[in-house]
């Protein structure tokens, strides 16, 4: 119980957001900000795991985004909804209700398949060449998915809203509320873990001394495998939440600006910073949306601030600390295996 | 069985011949020399014997078994583990991590176990961070456990650079110049380390290095290479006074540090 | 079918591989065409990173900037603002001038944000990464500064050159197109020259040869980056206002893609090489045009990425670029 405070505390918030959330009392704009903030906090700390920790320079993280997104969306408007090219519902609608986590996986899995286009490269390409081969993967994926017209094409694919709507009929939760709370702190869980492990280290060791890695040991290939695949997946499940949250998802979405956007929150994070990123998703999200009276100037004023930001903090807001290192008391809350050295009995 | 047996190694770089027709025979325990002025190839024996490069042609085997072509990290969990003659710790992990990553070949548990912290992990991660505490204890590193390797004594750095190695329980330790760089009180400690370490981990010890008060003092055997070819091999004395030694490092000042 | 003996199936034959070759080599010019405001671009990007190992990402919005600055500058010397120069100027000087003109201001552009964004990153040590998304980030300024400050309308930029239309036996060609192709081709031997020649040129090439020795040897390296970026963004003005001669349609955001496909441009050649750029520019230009001359146009950047991709999986370097040797 102890060892577990953290997740509990979690476990406790997300209960009151759902709570409040079901009784009405967020306005749906809120709830919506809630969502964008989760999905948010997943996008940055993966890719943190490789332009942080792995001191690679990814800038498609939306092309992964987009394969969950499509992939997870598809799924679920076969087999719970009548679909004019896919025809009646395969499942009965209302299993959407168990099935709908599971689907959510199979477009992680994708996403963590397509990762493997960036991951192979990597294994010869480091730096500025991988960077422009995510590059492409990002406009690979975007092109493959608007010259798919099954699919919508260019115009765009519709329908998940139908499946919320199947589950809702059956129990009334929010459940994409639900869902996005349960997938953000798994994420952040997954990835604590993994980097606070000797395992998860040897990506930093890679970042640091990529051939001191491979000759003292790290088989830096499967750690490359290991992290894009992570990384991309957990992208292709911010993807498929965020599919159903807005009920349609075009590949206009998921193009380099999108992916920008998530660069932008790992830096201004800091590289290297779980809960930087986790920080600057939150407060990023905000920002965007207390710009959006401002709409053309919007996009004028966020670059001006990042540019000043890195001329005044070009490490980010949290360098690559944790917020237990700046706050030790915090350690009392969260599992902190990172620095725990003589702890160890 | 010899642990390390060379034949007829040869690499090339380009058209440059870096190394040609290197042969050695090392048994358990030996402690044996490369000595060689500047750019006479024993950094590319060393990167070839642990995998870093494919040899243009020969073989070698470790224990009866063919590693040429093997990746480095696969030669490190066979067996081999070296120093680098240009420190290349793990800048931003501290002392402790670099020590427990080097471990990494042989955690013994994947993904899963990390993510479940299953009972393997708990038992795995203890016994990496027990081997690095203990390493820390007897490389004297203790007291910079939690610091980055680039903030210790220059001596220090060569030093975590053994533990290191030793992390790896490696049966052959390969140390590229541990030497350079150093003050004389520190070479002292060096001398003092090498031996220590040979006898209480029973490793064999293959050492590249130019100051020869380190050679003498230490190696049972030297080999001498020039321009990528062995021209003497035999005991520290009988080098000393080997006329091509002599001719080989004549015009160079590196013999007289002895 | 009612052919009529084989005399007939030979003229048609004969028609139709002429036709084949008509547009083969039509296809070629627009090719050469588009690879060469590949090629103006791509110089930008790989000339800085030469010397700063920055790939400079708003460096597509430079050509924007450039071509938006060439409106400016050519309206006003045709006196279409309420200050007007007293001479009346004919369209070829007007043209010729607005280059030069655009050129120098969108140089000045390019200094001032080495001067503001990057410089004072470099000079705390900031890791190269953050000097890559500050300079995402200045793209974005550019791209909506610009949308702010003159709003979402299409502008069209004046024909200073009268269109002319050639015939080259069945090929038709543009003036603009020759022009563009010409000017590319001796932007090319100019570089050469510039950096073969001329000291700053030399100290260009010095620096991405070798970093550290550079100052050693008392090089300004500040004024070799201001005279980096000073070429890269001229390049690209021309650049902008060649295309907008020839696509007389402004926007704001008329920098983004082409400016990212100009980068892949200069990667598949080589970063940091000038003929990289040329070669890389060129290779593009050729690749999309005959994607769309084959296969259906909305395939173009699908094939041309998927393409990218592949070769630097085998060539991870590029054309030109030489992998640097680990020394361990
Ligand atoms: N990666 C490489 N590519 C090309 N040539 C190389 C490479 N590594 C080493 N060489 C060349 O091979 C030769 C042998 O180099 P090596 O590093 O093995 O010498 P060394 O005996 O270790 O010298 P030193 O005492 O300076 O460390 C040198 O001429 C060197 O320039
Ligand atoms: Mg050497």
């Amino acid at each position: 119980m102890r060892r577990h405070r953290g997740l509990w505390l979690y476990a406790a918030f997300s209960l009151a957001i759902l709570w409040v959330c079901g009784h009405e009392m967020l306005t749906a704009y809120a709830q919506l900000v809630l969502m964008f903030i989760g999905i948010n906090i997943i996008l940055s700390s993966s890719l943190n795991l490789i332009n942080g920790y792995m001191g690679e320079f990814s800038c498609g993280h939306a092309g992964f985004m987009a394969v969950g997104a499509y992939v997870s969306s598809i799924l679920n408007v076969w087999l719970f909804t009548s679909h004019k090219v896919f025809g009646p519902p395969v499942l009965s609608p209302s299993s959407a209700v168990y099935l709908f986590p599971l689907t959510l996986l199979a477009g992680a899995c994708a996403a963590a398949l397509a990762g493997l286009l960036v991951a192979f490269p990597s294994f010869r390409t480091r730096g500025d060449y991988l960077a422009i081969i995510t590059l492409a993967v990002n406009y690979i994926v975007k092109s493959s998915v608007e010259n798919i017209q099954a699919i919508g094409g260019a115009r765009g694919f519709m329908g998940m809203r139908k499946v919320i709507e199947e589950m809702e009929a059956v129990w009334r939760i929010p459940w994409i509320m639900l869902w996005i709370l349960v997938f953000t702190g798994l994420t952040v869980w997954v990835l604590h873990r993994f980097v606070s492990s000797s395992y998860g280290k040897g990506i930093v060791a890679i970042r640091d001394d990529e051939i001191a890695a491979e000759i003292m040991g790290v088989d830096t290939r499967r750690m490359k495998l290991a992290a894009f695949m992570l990384s991309s997946g957990m992208a292709g499940l911010a993807g498929g939440l965020f599919a159903h949250i807005l009920g349609y998802i075009n590949p206009g979405t998921f193009t380099i600006m999108k992916s920008t956007e998530v660069m932008v929150m790992v830096y201004l994070g800091g590289m290297g910073s779980l809960s930087g990123s986790v920080l600057s998703a939150v407060l990023f999200t905000l920002i965007l949306e207390v710009l959006r009276p401002l709409q053309v100037i919007k996009w004028v004023v966020i670059p001006l601030l990042l540019i000043l930001l890195m001329l005044w903090r070009p490490e980010g807001i949290m360098g690559d600390r944790e917020l237990t290192d700046v706050f030790p008391r915090l350690r009392r809350w969260f599992s902190a295996d990172k620095g725990d050295v003589h702890g160890a009995p | 069985m010899a642990l390390l047996e060379i034949r007829r190694l040869t690499h090339f770089f380009g058209g440059l011949r870096a190394v040609a027709d290197f042969n050695l025979r090392l048994e358990g325990g030996e402690l044996l020399g490369l000595i060689g002025p500047n750019g006479a190839g024993k950094t590319t024996v060393f990167n070839l014997v642990c995998g870093f490069y494919k040899p243009t042609e020969g073989d070698i085997f470790f224990l009866d078994k063919d590693i040429a072509g093997l990746r480095p990290h696969a030669v490190t969990a066979m067996g081999i583990a070296r120093t680098f003659q240009n420190i290349r710790l793990w800048n931003t992990l501290s002392v402790f991590d670099n020590l427990c990553i080097a471990q990494h070949f042989r955690l013994g548990y994947g993904l899963g176990d990390v993510v479940l912290r299953t009972g393997r992990f708990v038992t795995r991660e203890r016994h990496v961070r027990r081997t690095a505490e203990e390493l820390l204890e007897i490389m004297g590193l203790r007291h910079y456990a939690q610091e980055r390797p680039g903030n210790l004594p220059y001596g220090m750095q060569r030093r975590l650079e053994i533990a290191r190695a030793l992390a790896t329980q490696p049966k052959l330790l390969l140390l590229d110049e541990p030497a350079a760089g150093m003050n004389p009180g520190e070479i002292d400690q060096l001398v003092e380390t090498i031996r220590w370490i040979r006898e209480s981990f029973t490793l064999t010890i293959w050492l590249i290095e130019h100051h020869m008060r380190v050679v003498m003092s230490v190696c049972e055997r030297v080999q001498v290479l020039d321009f990528g070819q062995t021209i003497a091999d035999g005991p520290p004395e009988a080098i000393k006074q080997d006329p091509r030694v002599i001719q080989a490092y004549l015009g160079s000042e590196e013999l007289s540090h002895a | 079918m009612s052919g009529r003996g084989p005399s007939r199936w030979r003229d048609r034959e004969r028609q139709e591989s002429r036709v084949f070759v008509d547009t083969l080599l039509q296809n070629i010019l627009n090719a050469l065409q588009w690879g060469s405001f590949y090629a103006l671009i791509a110089l930008g990007y790989t000339l800085v990173y030469g010397v700063l190992l920055l790939i400079n990402f708003a460096h597509g919005d430079i050509f924007m900037v450039g071509a938006y600055i060439g409106f400016f500058v050519a309206n006003f010397l045709l006196g279409a603002y309420a200050f007007k120069i007293p001479a009346n100027l004919s369209p070829p000087l007007v043209f010729a001038l607005t280059i030069l003109l655009t050129m120098a201001l969108t140089a000045l552009v390019g200094v001032t944000l080495e001067r503001v964004a990057y410089r004072p990153l470099r000079r705390r040590g900031a890791p190269r990464l953050y000097v890559v998304i500050t300079a995402l980030m200045c793209g974005l300024l550019l791209e909506n500064g610009n949308l702010a400050l003159l709003g979402a309308s299409r502008r069209s930029f004046p024909t200073l050159i009268p269109p002319a239309v050639y015939d080259l036996g069945g090929v038709l060609v543009t003036n603009v197109k020759i022009l563009v192709i010409i000017a590319t081709v001796l932007v090319f031997f100019f570089l050469e020259a510039v950096v073969r020649k001329t000291k700053l040129g030399m100290a260009m090439r010095a620096i991405s040869y070798d970093r550290m020795a550079v100052p050693l040897m008392g090089i300004p390296v500040d004024r070799v980056i201001v005279f980096t970026f000073i070429l890269g963004s001229s390049m690209a003005a021309l650049g902008g206002v060649l295309f907008a001669s020839a696509y007389p349609v402004l926007e704001p955001y008329m920098g983004a893609l082409i400016g990212w496909k100009a980068f892949i441009a200069a990667v598949i050649g080589g970063i940091g090489e000038i003929r990289g750029a040329f070669v890389g520019g060129f290779l593009l230009g050729f690749v999309e045009i005959f994607v769309a001359a084959f296969f259906p146009s909305t395939l173009r950047d699908l094939i041309a990425f998927s393409i990218l991709l592949v070769f630097l999986s085998f060539r991870p370097t590029g054309f030109f670029g030489v992998a640097r040797a680990t020394k361990i």
